[in-house]
């Protein structure tokens, strides 16, 4: 049996997961979130939060389980994408622990973990991929030893699209309560379409326009904030799934699965399922749980690299902030 | 269903992401009727509201489209409120399928030409705005570009860039194995129809452009060249 040990940092969650190569696969999994009081995340204050947490964090894995970290086989690590400093708190105490405990280091990447902890908690077997969160969107598939990606957004993320505006329009924070986006909670008493612009570039997303325009509507005060919110959802919402369907046409795949924070939303959820469905694909959506960042989908994609000898030197293991998912290959992909 | 009676036209040949494609005949012609059917994930107004004015768009700009030359399929008829267009049938293969089983000379030709058409449309204020080998088809030894759903009237540099930019990322995605040959031939029939100074522009655009996607390596990696 091969134990890995897994280290995401990559933003405001530092999370420490156990899993192992015989079901039920992971074995432990302690997550220290740093929630800010006002505004976004602040790299150095996340930074900061994840240094003070994180030697209990991984002791807590480790007791938790009842293992000795003499006992696992590598250490894994988020090496990127993500906040440099963030990113550095979870690389500094991985190559440590690999140096000290002479253990294998194993890179990973951010992206390609959210997938394949979606592929393993789902079963989907070879999706289009949909990976949506504060700092990603974009649509990819597994072709020829890599995750293509087939659109994404040109300027800013879904998830970040959606905090900016409820934060602008002063719904939040805090973004999420009770798992409901406040987009989604200001949307559900607004009933009317508005005149917002709807863009879809080729496979492409572009939330920027809709921002500004939505931000102006709001300012100029001449109509309902849960109509504009309800607009806002409709609109973004429905150019993603959009894209998303081309993404299927494009790549001839008949699975959908959908990964990453903004993953759990309802609204969204239904919108794709009604999409699938009028295509006769499959959707996977990944339990919320394991939709945002945590350790086990590091120590799991981890498990995975190390099984095809995918392993870094400490000295060699440098953060990469903007470590694409399209550069990364993926071997147990034949 | 909102078109009854609609599938006694004929035979499905294509269920795309927004539109079905379905043969027929009209006034004895060979026709395609290309049909924006309703989303069932939008919002019924939004989705109306998108549906037809990309018929309407659309429509006006094949128009414009073949009126300068390029190949494009002839329109016979057009229901805004319906988001029906029906137009000539292009017998052919898709460029997407044909492509990587061509030998790298003849497929740098249809490229070329490929290049060519799009210069052609971006002097005449025309960008496709979802140009893909899914969407041109080869048919009697030409390229037909097709689908004009995205396309719209403009002379910025900024939507040049992003057509370049969706022909270039198809090329990758769909052809990775001779995506630097083609976008080279690509790019020399583009400079041929509008000179080195145009050319140069857009490729700077299309650098940009990539650019400004999530968590390049480029960006951090100033200079480095475009394949």
């Amino acid at each position: 049996m091969v134990i890995v040990l897994g280290i995401e940092s990559t933003a405001h969650t530092f999370g420490v997961g156990l899993v192992r190569d015989e079901a039920p696969y992971i074995i432990s999994d302690v997550r220290e979130n740093y929630l800010p009081e006002k505004g976004g995340i602040h790299p150095r204050e996340a930074a900061l939060f994840f240094m003070d947490r994180a030697p209990q964090a991984i002791a807590k894995a480790l007791k938790s389980s009842s293992l000795s970290i003499e006992s696992i086989d590598a250490v894994a690590v988020a090496l990127g994408p993500g906040l440099g400093p963030c990113l550095r708190v979870g690389a500094t105490i991985a190559r440590a622990l690999a140096t000290y405990f002479n253990k294998p280091l194993v890179p990973v990447n951010h992206a390609v973990a959210h997938i394949e902890i979606g592929k393993l908690v789902t079963n989907a077997k070879d999706p289009l991929v949909v990976y949506l969160s504060g700092g990603n969107t974009l649509i990819a598939a597994l072709i020829s030893g890599r995750y293509r990606i087939f659109g994404e957004t040109l300027d800013i993320a879904l998830g970040n699209f959606m905090d900016t505006f409820v934060r602008e329009v002063g719904l939040a924070p805090p973004y999420v309560v009770n798992g409901v986006h406040q987009l989604d909670r200001c949307a559900e008493k607004g009933k009317k379409i508005l005149n917002l612009p709807y863009v879809v570039k080729g496979q492409d997303v572009s939330f920027s326009g809709l921002l500004t325009a939505a931000l102006r509507m709001y300012r100029e005060r001449q109509v309902d904030l849960e109509d504009i919110c309800y607009t806002v959802r409709e609109i973004a919402y429905s150019a993603i799934v959009e894209v998303a369907e081309r993404g299927l046409a494009h790549t001839g795949k008949n699975e959908v699965l959908v990964v990453g924070g903004v993953a759990a939303s309802k609204y969204l959820r239904e919108k794709f399922e009604l999409m699938t469905n009028s295509r006769n694909c499959k959707l996977y959506v990944v339990p919320p749980k394991y939709a945002v960042d945590n350790g086990v989908m590091i120590a799991w994609t981890g498990l995975l690299n190390l099984k095809h000898g995918i392993t870094i030197e400490p000295e060699e293991a440098y953060v990469k902030q903007r470590w694409r998912l399209d550069q990364v290959d993926i071997p147990w992909s034949k | 269903m909102i078109y009854p009676g609609l599938n006694k036209l004929g035979k499905v040949v294509y269920v795309g992401a927004e539109a079905v494609l379905i043969l027929g005949e009209f006034l004895g012609i060979k026709s395609i009727y290309k049909i924006r059917l309703p989303k069932p994930y939008r919002d019924p107004n939004l989705d109306l509201l998108v549906r037809s004015l990309r018929t309407k768009s659309e429509a006006r700009i094949i128009l414009l489209a073949r009126s300068i030359g390029i190949n494009v399929p002839a329109l016979l008829l057009v229901d805004v409120d319906l988001a029906l267009i029906i137009m000539e049938y292009i017998e052919g293969q898709l460029l997407r399928d044909l492509l990587n089983s061509l030998n790298h000379e003849i497929a740098c030709k249809l490229i070329h030409n490929v290049g060519t058409q799009v210069a052609k449309m971006h002097k005449a204020g025309i960008v496709h705005g979802d140009l893909t080998t899914s969407n041109m088809i080869y048919s009697s030894g030409r390229v037909y570009i097709v689908d004009f759903g995205l396309a719209k009237m403009s002379n910025a540099l900024e939507d040049r860039g992003v057509d370049i930019h969706l022909f270039l990322r198809s090329l990758e995605s769909a052809h990775f194995n001779i995506k630097d040959l083609l976008f080279k031939c690509f790019i020399d029939g583009y400079e041929k129809i509008l000179g080195s100074k145009a050319k140069e522009e857009v490729l700077a655009k299309v650098r940009e452009i990539r650019l400004r996607g999530r968590y390049v390596e480029e960006r951090r990696l100033r200079g480095e060249e475009l394949p």
